[in-house]
């Protein structure tokens, strides 16, 4: 019955699950790790706010399908730009560049110009963009509204304004096709001779003229429409489902971690309490354990869930307040064989007091079976929150993993084929849970030799 | 102690569990439950008075009509008991009463497939299909994991017993609704096999309703089966290798006794109690589980209808269905233990 931790540890790194438990789990730590580093958790809680996704693509694969293709999907390119100013006379020029590669095989959607300007007077904004070929073509020629004093003036520029299909066509001669009727990026990013891609490196540039100071671009971005994005793709809100993805890894790993230390620490102190004491107090513990344990633990929940609250916090008790009865059961019935050995009924006659005996006697014996636990119901813990977020009952301040399968679903993503949308978030529910499976088994081939045969 | 003893304990303990769901069911939504009643108590004031154009015409103001509304609705509510707070022991006996004689009064928004809005024949209406569909899937996986099982403990380490543990470790680790919205990507959309939704598109008096049903339940029977029969095989073995290592056993091989007969015959007999007690248990626990998995596959069982109700916050429904779906959990808990303990004497001695 007895074990320390030593013996425990070297057995453990025996079993080739158990590391492969432990290895699985480091790479999802350095996952929560790279996702508080990487995106802050201002930027995650803008998840479900529609206006903050406005720049990328609805229902994007990810873009590494075209390594699979002969023919290249357009990608969603969201372009920062290189900056130059300069001053001739007493003209300011600001000039920000869109270098980019542009080798797929198909047009892009349109193109979107969003900026933001910190002016006085009146500027003059200026577009055009150079070819592979060497042409180049002017998109347009706005200037922004007269102001006084320094003013920030936000605006966007997209494909599908006329002026721009009006200036383009002034450059119809060089074209040896009608242009009649063919939107805007479609003649960009044409060849010469006929209506297709014409691949290679495309500079757009953005000039900005000012006489009386110097302008400030403070956003400048350049968003080319294609239908792959990123290395998971996007949802239909046109969310970036790497960045929900990331983020469900910790929230994951909290709610299952602290769910099942929770539960195991509840369930341990309880039932070694129940069995130590015994008589009556045994009796009245465990009928309370039996009440708990015969309770339709979903059902419950839902209830809960949707009277009580759904925060992540309130979720983590409600799963606790399931969890703890199976464990309790266990720790009682070996509670009662630990405190009929010698050295507990001793230090009883020596008149050690009760909370001494339970947390220094017998609590420590049963801690391989409680680590044991704690892996083996992290999984459980994992799949129920994420069951309940899938009914569309889980925190809409954090969203998890079940929450964007939630969305795959109520967006039907399975009628439309968008399996980026339903795979990955189900196979990191099911790797999380298996790291901890993982590890919960090889520690349980250590308390039942039994099993291993 | 005696096995009619060990019955009526257990018994009462499931009653106990029972009441005391119902109750924290009732606490849960009483306040809600409260403003419903008192506000369709209100509106049937309201709609007799405005039919009843003899009595409208006998009021002169505005006023006086509003007073003697106001007035009625006070004495429909004083009848009805609904004055006093809903936390009042009276109330929430009264309601727990009703509960107990199936007595669920009428849901708010939902109807059963014939047009009832009374709760009683909504649940009757679903709850055979929750059975077929979670009935069929664990007596198939029972069988499946049984057999597979006895295979993998007669030759422990083999090359199956390692896939059999392995498939068990994965295939518990997936939620079973997941997999079914992947089954119905590829078997319906995919693959279009199996229709998408589970729910019958016959009615239930047309002659082709039956295959029907059974057509539509194909894509989550199998999803369940496929799910479930790997745990259960792991948990077969495990307990007939324990069997497998005890004295009798080995006495048995001294004998002479041929090892297959030794297998099937004496281990799987011994490794009964705990098996037909999961078995039992799978049953509750899938029935728990129910309410997801019928909603991904749309199947119009218990589930579904709880699900339904949670999302329109139909409460009469929710407690309906909260204490059917408690019962049915309680009768395979209590068939569990009490299989256990016919099986296995020593848990009555307890």
């Amino acid at each position: 019955m007895s074990f320390s931790t030593r013996v425990i540890w070297k057995e453990f790194s025996h079993s080739k699950i158990g590391i492969a438990g432990i290895v699985i789990l480091v790479i999802l730590f350095s996952m929560s790790a790279i996702a508080f580093v990487t995106i802050p958790l201002d930027s995650f809680k803008t998840w479900n706010d529609p206006t903050s996704w406005l720049q990328y693509p609805k229902s994007a694969q990810p873009a590494w399908v075209n390594y699979f293709q002969s023919e290249k999907i357009p990608e969603h390119l969201i372009l920062k730009p290189a900056s130059m100013s300069q001053q001739i006379g007493s003209v300011y020029f600001l000039t920000d560049s869109f270098v980019f590669n542009y080798n797929y095989d198909g047009f892009p959607s349109d193109f979107i110009y969003q900026y933001t300007v910190q002016y006085s007077g009146s500027p003059l904004l200026q577009m055009s963009v150079t070819r592979p070929d060497g042409v180049e073509i002017q998109i347009i020629s706005t200037s922004m509204p007269f102001a006084s004093s320094t003013v920030t003036y936000s605006s966007m520029i997209f494909s599908t304004q006329d002026v721009i299909a009006k200036n383009i066509a002034s450059a119809k001669n060089k074209y040896a096709f009608s242009l009649d009727g063919i939107s805007s990026e479609k003649i960009i990013f044409s060849k010469l001779d006929q209506n297709q891609i014409l691949k290679g490196q495309y500079v757009f540039r953005v000039h900005l003229y000012d006489v009386s100071e110097k302008p400030v671009l403070v956003k400048s971005n350049l968003v080319l429409g294609g239908k792959v994005y990123g290395i998971m793709g996007t949802d239909e809100l046109r969310r970036d489902l790497s960045v929900g993805l990331l983020w469900g890894t910790p929230l994951a790993l909290f709610i299952g971690i602290t769910v099942s230390i929770g539960s195991v620490v509840l369930g341990l102190v309880y039932g070694v309490y129940a069995g130590y004491k015994g008589r009556a107090t045994d009796e009245v513990l465990m009928r309370f354990n039996d009440v708990i344990y015969a309770m339709p633990a979903l059902p419950l929940l839902i209830i809960l869930a949707v009277t009580i609250g759904n925060s992540i916090f309130l979720m983590v008790g409600f799963l606790v307040v399931f969890g703890w009865v199976g464990i309790a059961k266990v720790s009682r019935s070996m509670a009662l064989q630990i405190k009929t050995l010698q050295y507990v009924e001793t230090a009883k006659l020596m008149g050690q007091k009760d909370y001494k005996i339970i947390f220094k006697h017998i609590l420590p014996q049963l801690l391989p079976y409680a680590f044991a636990s704690i892996a083996i119901s992290v999984p459980a813990a994992i799949t129920t929150e994420a069951g309940l977020s899938f009914l569309g009952l889980g925190d809409p301040s954090f969203p998890t993993w079940g929450q964007i399968l939630h969305d795959a679903s109520s967006y039907s993503a399975a009628a439309r084929g968008m399996w980026w949308w339903i795979l990955p978030p189900g196979i990191m529910i099911a790797v999380t849970g298996l790291a901890f499976v993982f590890m919960g088994q090889a520690m349980d081939g250590i308390i039942n030799p039994k099993l291993r045969h | 102690m005696g096995f009619k003893k060990f019955l009526a304990k257990r018994a009462i303990t499931m009653f106990g569990v029972l009441m005391a769901t119902l109750l924290v069911t009732i606490i849960l939504v009483g306040s809600n439950m409260d403003s419903i009643s008192k506000q369709s108590a209100a509106l049937e004031i309201r709609q007799q008075v405005t039919n009843n154009k003899s009595l409208l015409s006998s009021f002169k103001t505005t006023e006086q009509l509003d007073s003697y509304i106001a007035n009625q609705i006070k004495q429909r509510i004083t009848a009805l008991g609904l004055d006093q707070p809903w936390y009042s022991p009276q109330r929430i006996g009264l309601s727990m009463y009703k509960i107990l004689t199936l007595d669920f009064g009428h849901a708010k928004f939902l109807t059963s497939d014939s047009g009832s809005s009374d709760v009683r024949d909504i649940i009757l209406e679903k709850l055979p299909r929750t059975i077929l569909l979670f009935t069929t899937a664990t007596a198939i996986v029972s069988v499946l994991g049984i057999f597979l099982g006895t295979v993998a403990a007669s030759k422990v380490n083999s090359k199956l017993d390692k896939i059999t543990s392995g498939f068990a470790i994965i295939s518990s680790s997936f939620p079973v609704w997941w997999i079914g919205v992947l089954m119905i990507f590829v078997f319906a959309f995919l693959y279009p096999i199996f229709p998408a939704r589970a729910t019958p598109d016959l009615s239930v008096t047309d002659p082709g309703y039956w295959g029907s049903l059974l057509y539509h339940m194909a894509l989550p029977l199998i999803t369940l089966v496929i799910i479930g029969f790997g745990s259960w095989a792991y948990l077969v073995r495990n307990f007939l290798v324990g069997v497998l290592q005890e004295d009798f056993i080995t006495a048995k091989r001294a004998v002479g006794i041929d090892e297959k007969r030794i297998l099937y015959s004496h281990a799987l007999k011994n490794a009964a109690p705990p098996i037909v007690t999961i078995l039992a248990l799978s049953l509750s626990g899938s029935l728990g589980g129910a309410i997801i998995t019928e909603a991904v596959f749309d199947w119009p069982g218990m589930g579904r209808l709880y699900f339904e109700a949670i999302s329109v916050l139909d409460l009469p429904v929710i407690i309906g269905a909260t204490y059917v779906l408690t019962a049915f959990f309680l009768v395979s808990v209590f068939v569990a233990d009490v299989l256990y303990g016919y099986f296995d004497p020593r848990v009555r001695r307890e």
